[in-house]
């Protein structure tokens, strides 16, 4: 397992290093804020690191029908693959800030993607 | 549907409704004031059963190891059985020691400090009112210190807890309180970061106490005070406050007022909006927002915003009480 993806991020700890600055750049996104307005902070934050987690490989009991439940209210105003998009983008710049190379950010992207469909309830 | 087992009975719960709601649809006398996980005065020991995590939301770790949650924010899905706090978390009796006026809406309510009552200057108590009612005040008093707790209470039109603590409590009547609680105090360790406090209202009582807390424990960095109201009148301790500039070189006193020209000395416009343009970026600050609801959420928001981070915010909204 050591050589995880999660793994090679730095685990937890890469998830906590990069929450402060992914939700960041999504809250000042105006491609994508208006999805993440919800003033509460405590509960976004936990939902992002729920979101960092998952994107990076790491454990998490999420199904592609919880993304899908997940997401419905969203797609119901309006989510579509550009907002997808935006979101993967903030992920990679996030990282690169991190000093992650673009091999792993790749990857990190790899897993996103996987959950296009569902996010986007197709 | 779930069963709560609480003192020798059992309750039936409906689904997605709440612990509380239980006992109280089914006319159980119990604690709360919130209903919105802030106030923590719905606190129970949950004997058979695990809390969720949002239910131990902001309680101390001591406490969620011994399996307390808030009561208001846990909906059981299997049988639960639950207990009445510790004989170390019930409410406490003390005597009212002074009452003054601080403006024509805010009255400093000074107790006597019950032995071995520990808390942090900025942390709260939930100071029961007539029939039981319980409300959330914050303490402004220095643990290290004063020999008193000191509260100031705004008097809301038509408040329960409110309006009798202005219109009827008297010096050396007696009135209960919680121990405190809440995580919005000063926490030592790195004496030059700056400070940014911004409270409107009563929000500056929990400031006033973190404040001195921090001058009393030798903080070097900055400590920038915006304390906002909607007019001159609405805010107090102003000369306390400014002297507290005059002595102390890193303190600095921003009294600020929404409506109407302001006073000489005095900064037109609202104080969290004033606080985030003067000071600019705030990364490495550590951020304190307590008054009202809506002027702390968004706050928080902006300071995040403005680089803060979210570890460093810390924020007490006094949402008001839902009886
Ligand atoms: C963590 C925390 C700390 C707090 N610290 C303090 C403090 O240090 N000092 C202090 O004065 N208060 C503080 N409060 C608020 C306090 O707990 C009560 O909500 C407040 O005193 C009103 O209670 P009441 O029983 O007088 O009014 P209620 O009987 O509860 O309310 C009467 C009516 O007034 C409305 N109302 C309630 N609050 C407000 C408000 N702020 N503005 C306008 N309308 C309102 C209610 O919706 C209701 O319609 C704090 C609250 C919390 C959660
Ligand atoms: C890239 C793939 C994505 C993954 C893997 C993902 C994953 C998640 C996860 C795990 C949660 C937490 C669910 C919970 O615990 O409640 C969540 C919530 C959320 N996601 Fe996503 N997400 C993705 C894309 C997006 C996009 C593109 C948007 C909008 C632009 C978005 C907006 C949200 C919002 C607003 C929530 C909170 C929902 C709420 O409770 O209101 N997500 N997501
Ligand atoms: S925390 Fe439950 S009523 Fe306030």
């Amino acid at each position: 397992m050591s050589d995880s993806l999660f793994n090679r991020l730095g685990g937890d700890a890469a998830v906590d290093a990069a929450v402060d600055i992914f939700y960041r750049k999504v809250l000042a996104d105006d491609r994508i804020n208006e999805f993440f307005a919800d003033v509460d902070m405590d509960k976004q934050a936990a939902k992002q690191k729920a979101f960092l987690t998952m994107a990076f490989g790491g454990p998490n009991s999420y199904t592609g029908e919880d993304m899908r439940k997940g997401h419905a209210h969203l797609v119901a105003r309006g989510l579509n693959d550009s907002h997808f998009d935006a979101v993967v983008e903030n992920l990679g710049s996030t990282l690169k800030e991190l000093g992650v190379s673009d091999e792993l950010i790749g990857e990190v992207a790899a897993i996103a993607e996987t959950t296009r469909n569902d996010v986007l309830g197709r | 549907m779930p069963i709560i087992a609480f003192d020798g009975r059992e309750y039936l719960a409906e689904d997605s409704e709440s612990v509380l709601d239980c006992l109280i649809r089914h006319d159980v006398s119990v604690n709360y004031s919130c209903r919105a996980g802030v106030c923590q005065s719905c606190m129970m020991m949950m004997k058979e059963g695990t809390p969720s995590e949002a239910s131990q939301k902001g309680l101390k770790d001591a406490l969620k190891a011994q399996n307390y949650f808030l009561m208001c924010s846990y909906v059981a899905e299997e049988d639960i059985a639950i207990a009445r706090p510790g004989k170390d978390f019930q409410s406490v009796e003390t005597d009212v020691l002074a009452l003054d006026r601080l403006n024509a809406d805010v009255l400093r309510v000074r107790l006597v400090r019950p032995e071995n009552y520990s808390y942090f200057p900025g942390q709260f108590l939930n100071l029961q009112g007539p029939d039981g009612t319980e409300r959330s005040y914050s303490l402004a008093s220095l643990a290290d210190g004063d020999d008193f707790l000191e509260l100031h209470v705004r008097h809301i039109p038509g408040g329960k807890v409110s309006g009798w603590i202005h219109t009827a409590l008297k010096v050396d009547d007696r009135v209960s309180i919680s121990p405190a609680t809440g995580d919005c105090f000063y926490t030592p360790g790195q004496p030059g970061q700056n400070l940014l406090l911004i409270g409107t209202g009563t929000g500056l009582a929990p400031l006033y106490g973190i404040l001195r807390d921090a001058l009393h424990q030798e903080h070097q960095g900055e400590i920038h005070l915006y304390h906002g109201s909607s007019t001159a009148e609405g805010l107090y301790l102003i000369d306390e406050l400014k002297a507290l500039d005059a002595v102390h070189t890193n303190v600095h006193y921003h009294p600020c007022v929404s409506q109407g020209t302001p006073p000489a000395g005095m900064t037109a416009g609202r104080a969290d909006q004033k606080a985030l343009e003067e000071t600019g970026k705030l990364g490495g600050w550590r951020i304190y927002l307590c008054g009202r609801e809506d002027m702390v959420k968004s706050a928080r928001q902006k300071a995040f915003l403005a680089g803060a981070s979210l570890k460093d915010i810390y924020a007490d909204p006094f949402v008001p009480a839902v009886d």
